[in-house]
Order: structure tokens, then sequence, then C-alpha cells
């Protein structure tokens, strides 16, 4: 063993040495963002229907489904001169308290409508507790900042893996 | 020797100047150590993180210095002061040129020239355990406790080795003054040569009389959170890091000092810089070590000091002491 010792000892600092004139392999953040997965949970985003209408209908099942009960619906009556969304009701105030959300996703499992998804926007911090708590008009707006989305050929596979591997 | 007010003169740049190099070798130690592992290290403030050490400096004296309440308050304050007056002080004998002429006066190239400035190395190093000690006792946490008692138990061990690892050149230059070893190796040859057993001894002696990695027990951070200044923050915390790294500078020096020439090059009189550039390869070897090598276990460290490093230092100082006496 100890006349291994050296050479082994030795060995290692030729690799410390040798590192000092590679390049780092880290990637500095707020100037390289690296392209999250296609189906990467971010920011939450409601959908409008083509025709201008909302999907959601104020069914409040997301806020239902949702674990960390951070989802707020208050809905009320579509009548014909003040027509929100396709169906019966709409949801008057609708919010999202991000600072509880855990981004698990059941909100979108949940609605009947494809009205809420989680999109790929995930810098969103902010100075007050208050600014988190996203507002209808927040949620409807699309995202402020752009974010780099991987290839979804590479990554996104239609049958899952599961499927055609077992 | 030189009126009062040129010692002084010369202490407050010395100091000043130790003050930047331990700065910039938090910078060049987080650097380098970054560079090792495939990381950028400090990049954000200035160019290639050069502001590092300042914005450091800024934010640990704004930052809050927490006491803990069972802690005895005196000793508490007292500690990082301690150990950082005595790791600057050992600066003062260290010889960092041949000495000017300016003007009139004559002015040598070393703030003190004790004659047994090598012994007041040492004992300023002895001194400088008491702020470890104090500091992990009075802090009263069992972390600062145990880091405390591993420091004495580590520095005990090794200056032993350390001071019989020194004796070789000593007995070679038949003189304790810095000062006058820098002469003989500038007129003869460097100690490292005939000294080479001594080099390896002291440098890795030296190792642990730093606490530097791979004998970092003192503040081993996986086991006992960070030893002694476990309960230290703000700039009691900073007084202690500085003492720590002003030691690695000083005993670099030392090194430097005794094996190396002190401020004498292999060619062009440059004086303070080749005794600079030497500190430097020398910083640049601990930090090296530093990202090379695991730490020792305790028991490791205890057989390594006692079994290998005393005995070999001891036959060094021993085989020195009969050739001299042979040559003579």
């Amino acid at each position: 063993m100890a006349n291994e010792l050296i050479p082994a000892t030795l060995k290692g600092f030729a690799v410390t040495f040798r590192e000092i004139f590679k390049k780092p392999i880290t990637q500095q953040y707020p100037e390289v963002k690296r392209p999250v997965y296609p189906r990467f949970r971010g920011r939450h985003q409601l959908h409008l229907h083509a025709n201008g209408l909302e999907k959601c209908v104020g069914c409040s099942l997301c806020a239902a489904a949702c674990p960390s009960d951070c989802i707020r619906v208050v809905a009320d009556e579509n009548t014909a001169d003040n027509r929100v969304s396709a169906g019966e009701r709409y949801a008057r105030i609708y919010e999202i308290n991000l600072s509880r959300c855990i981004f698990c996703g059941y909100c979108e499992l949940a609605c009947p409508f494809d009205a809420i998804t989680l999109g790929n926007e995930y810098e969103i911090s902010e100075y007050s507790r208050d600014d988190l708590i996203y507002t209808k008009d927040m949620l409807l707006g699309r995202p402020v900042k752009k974010i780099p989305v991987a290839d979804p050929s590479i990554y996104d596979t239609p049958v899952p893996y599961y499927k055609t591997h077992s | 020797m030189d009126p009062w007010w040129i010692d002084a003169i010369k202490g407050f740049l010395i100091i000043n100047i130790v003050l930047v190099c331990f700065a910039y070798t938090t910078w060049l130690e987080r650097k380098l150590l970054s560079r090792m592992q495939g990381r950028f290290g400090p990049n954000r403030a200035g160019p290639f993180g050069l502001l590092q050490p300042i914005a450091d400096l800024v934010k640990l004296v704004r930052k809050e210095a927490f006491m803990p309440m069972s802690a005895s308050a005196k000793l508490y304050i007292a500690a990082p002061i301690l150990s950082t007056f005595t790791a600057l002080l050992a600066f003062a004998v260290i010889p960092f040129g041949a000495g000017w002429h300016i003007w009139k006066w004559d002015v040598s190239g070393v703030v003190v020239d004790a004659p047994i400035s090598l012994v007041l190395i040492f004992a300023l190093g002895s001194l400088g355990v008491y702020g470890f000690i104090i500091g992990g006792w009075a802090s009263d946490s069992k972390y600062s406790t145990l880091g405390a008692m591993r420091t004495c138990a580590q520095l005990v061990s090794y200056e032993v080795s350390l001071a019989l690892a020194v004796l070789g050149v000593v007995i070679q230059a038949g003189t304790l003054n810095l000062s006058e070893i820098v002469h003989q190796q500038g007129t003869q040859f460097w100690f490292f040569g005939p000294q080479f057993v001594g080099l390896v001894v002291f440098f890795l002696a030296g190792t642990a009389e730093t606490s530097r990695p791979p004998f970092d027990l003192p503040e081993g951070d996986t086991e006992i959170v960070a030893g002694y200044h476990t309960e230290y923050s703000g700039m009691r915390w900073g007084l202690f890091q500085m003492s720590e790294y002003v030691h690695m500078i000083t005993l670099s020096a030392l090194g430097v000092t005794l094996f190396f020439g002190g401020w004498h090059g292999p060619w062009a009189p440059l004086g303070p810089l080749w005794f600079f550039l030497k500190l430097l390869v020398v910083v640049f070897l601990f930090i090296w070590m530093r990202a090379s090598l695991p730490r020792l276990r305790y028991d490791q460290l205890m057989r390594f000091g006692w079994k290998i490093l005393l005995p070999v230092a001891t036959l060094n100082a021993f085989i020195t002491a009969l050739v001299v006496v042979a040559v003579n």
C-alpha cells in the first residue's frame, strides 16, 4: 500500500493542476439560460377561445384539486350583455397565490376545459409577498419574459417511454 | 540602528502590505480552487472578481456581531484580537530586502532585526494558539470547545516537528537571526539543497501549524461545523480568518527565508520582488494541496505527526549537527 501511496498522490496533484487550464463547465445563469424542458411546469397561464371568450367557466375544480390551497375562484353568471366565457358562468375573480403554489400541475389536470395550464416562465421572484398574488388579468396576459424552451421533438415523446419499453 | 520613525513607517507599510496580501490570498485561493474544480470562482465584483475581497470586507464589517448569551464576553472579544495581533506581529522579523540608502539614512530591509528572530516567530506562533483556545472556550459551545481542543492538540504536536525541521538550518547557519541566515544564503548556496529533508518536514508541519487542508481538523466543517470560530460572526470571524491567512503567509515567508534565500534571486537583484514571487509560489503550493488532498482522520494526524514527522525531523537535525561538527 505504501509504495502506491506517493505515485497515487502525485497523480491527484497532476489532475488538479491540469484542471486550472481547462474551461470551467459552469453555466453563468443570468447571462446563459439553459432551455427548459417542453413539459417544464412554470407560472400558470389562463387561456382564451379563438373567438376571444375565456375558456374558464368558474367551476372551481382547480381550487378543489390544489394541494396547497392557493387558488381562489369566485364565479358569476354570464348575461347577454356581459358574456365573458363560453359557458353558463365565468370566473369573476381568479387569483393564484404563487408564494404558496408548489407547481404540481394538478389544477391543469382537474380543469375540464383546459382553461389553465402551467407555462414555462420561472423567474417570478418579487420583493413583496403581495406581488406574488396573480390576478386573472395577469394570468390571462402573455408571459413578459422570453424563456428558451428545448426542442419538443427531442425531449417530448408522444408515446410515454414506459409504454414502449416494458 | 534606524531612528524610531523609520521603524514606524516600515512597520506601517509592512502591516498594510501583509493585509493586502491576505485579502488577495483569499481571492487567489477562491479563484484557483474553483478552477481546479471546474468552476469560475468570484467573477462578479470587478474584472476577474478582483474587488471581491473589498466586497467581503464591507459585508463583514456591516454584519451583525452576534455573541452567545452564555459566552464570557471579555474573553470572547479578546480572542480574535489576540490571534490577529500575534499573527501580524510575527511578520516584523522577516527580512524582505537588502536594505537601502535613502538620502542620508540607512534603511534596513527588516522591521525589527532581533538577534533571536527565529525564536521570536515561534514564540508568537505559540501565543497565537491562545487566541484559538480562548475563543473556542469562551464561546461556550460544544463544537467550539471540540475545535479548540483539536487545535491545541494539533498545534502542540506539530510545533515540535516544525521547530526541529528549522533546527537543521539553524545549525548549518550557526545563527538564529533571519537576516544573517539570508545573507549566508546569498554568499554561498540556498539551504533547500542540503536541508531538503528539513524543507519537506517544515512544509508538512507548517501546513498542520496553519491548520490548512489536509490538516484542517481544527475546523473540519463536516464534523464540527467550523471548530473554534463556530460561534463567531461578522468582523470577529473575519479577524480569525485574517489571523489564519496571515499565519499562512508568515509561514510561507519563513520558509522562503530559511530555505530559498529570502530576497536573493538566481539572477537580477530585484530584492523584495524576488521575495514576493517566491512567496507567491509557496502560497500556490498551499492552495494546490487544499484542492488535491482529503482531510486526515484524527488518529492518522497524530500518527503522522509523532511517528513519522518527529523522528525524521530529529534525525535530520542530528545528522546535520554531526556533519557540521565533522566539517569544522
